[in-house]
């Protein structure tokens, strides 16, 4: 059995290339990785999981798990349930764009200064998230 | 065989790696300049993820896979949904070709980065094209 990895928290973004909110996760989850919690973070390519084989699908017993999703289909949440595992997380776009009726997204490629304010909103969510989880480990002993 | 006049560009994710960042950026290019009527791309976790709507459109529109890496991500998911895949593309055999770019920056591709989507937005152009002239 995997031993999950101490002070690591694996972070699944949708891969989202249609759809505008899945640039902003897209966009969101590597921030986040390179620039916010770049000691504490890791991801996967979640295409891997089905491309992959069983070392890709222990991510989540290897790293307690968010996923990063641009709409209701939810593809890292279910991908990542379907073939790893539960994740320690789940958080989505349109939830962000919901509480914030005036933000509107329209560009997948190169976002406006505006949309971008989505992406800050939702690196906030995912840094929250991480620091958590962290918290939980830490005082679970782990 | 009905006449095509529509085909499906699948970047991989490529959200761990630059060169899927390449890919990406090279199907934007794509459908959004190069051949916006002719091409039409998909979240690739929704084959993934077993979406029916889209499992059973990519099985009747013909499909060109464009993966950062070896691993073939995009390739391997069309495949797996039984999709009409009639090309491959891999962003590593086109880097090979032009070795003296150096792609740079998985948020924010370099200049050289842009460059090279832009290559092979063209080389994938050019299949698109042939693949509505000839079905
Ligand atoms: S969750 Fe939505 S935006 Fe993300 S990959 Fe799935 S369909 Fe695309
Ligand atoms: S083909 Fe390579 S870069 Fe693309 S999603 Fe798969 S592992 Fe990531």
């Amino acid at each position: 059995m995997m031993a999950i990895v101490k002070n690591k928290v694996g972070i699944v973004s949708c891969s989202g290339e249609e759809l505008p909110e899945g640039t902003v996760s897209r966009i969101a989850t590597r921030l986040v990785l390179e620039k916010l919690r770049p000691d504490e973070t890791v991801t996967i390519c979640l295409p891997l999981f089905l491309a992959g084989g069983e070392d890709e699908r222990s991510f989540t017993r290897v790293y307690p798990t968010i996923t990063v999703d641009g709409c209701e289909k939810q593809c890292a949440k279910v991908g990542t349930s379907k073939y790893s595992g539960k994740p320690a997380a789940t958080l989505l776009v349109t939830d962000i764009l919901k509480k914030h009726p005036e933000l509107e997204l329209a560009s997948r490629d190169e976002l406006t200064p505006e949309e971008t304010i989505v992406v800050d909103l939702m690196v906030e969510e995912i840094v929250k998230k991480v620091d958590e989880i962290l918290y939980q480990q830490k005082r679970m002993g782990n | 065989m009905t006449k095509n006049s529509l085909v499906y560009v699948i970047p991989c994710s490529g959200i761990g790696k630059t060169l899927g960042t390449v890919g990406r950026k090279a199907t934007y290019k794509l459908i959004e300049e190069l051949r916006p009527q002719e091409t039409r791309t998909t979240c690739l976790a929704l084959l993934t993820v077993g979406d029916k709507a889209i499992v059973d459109k990519i099985r009747n529109v013909p499909c060109i896979s464009i993966d950062g890496c070896p691993v073939r991500c995009a390739q391997k998911n069309i495949e797996a949904s039984k999709g009409l895949l009639l090309k491959r593309f891999l962003v590593t055999d086109v880097l090979r070709k032009n070795r003296n770019l150096k792609p740079k920056g998985i948020i924010k591709l370099n200049p050289e980065g842009e460059k090279l989507a832009m290559l092979l937005a063209k080389e994938v152009a050019i299949t698109v094209d042939n693949i509505i002239r000839d079905e």
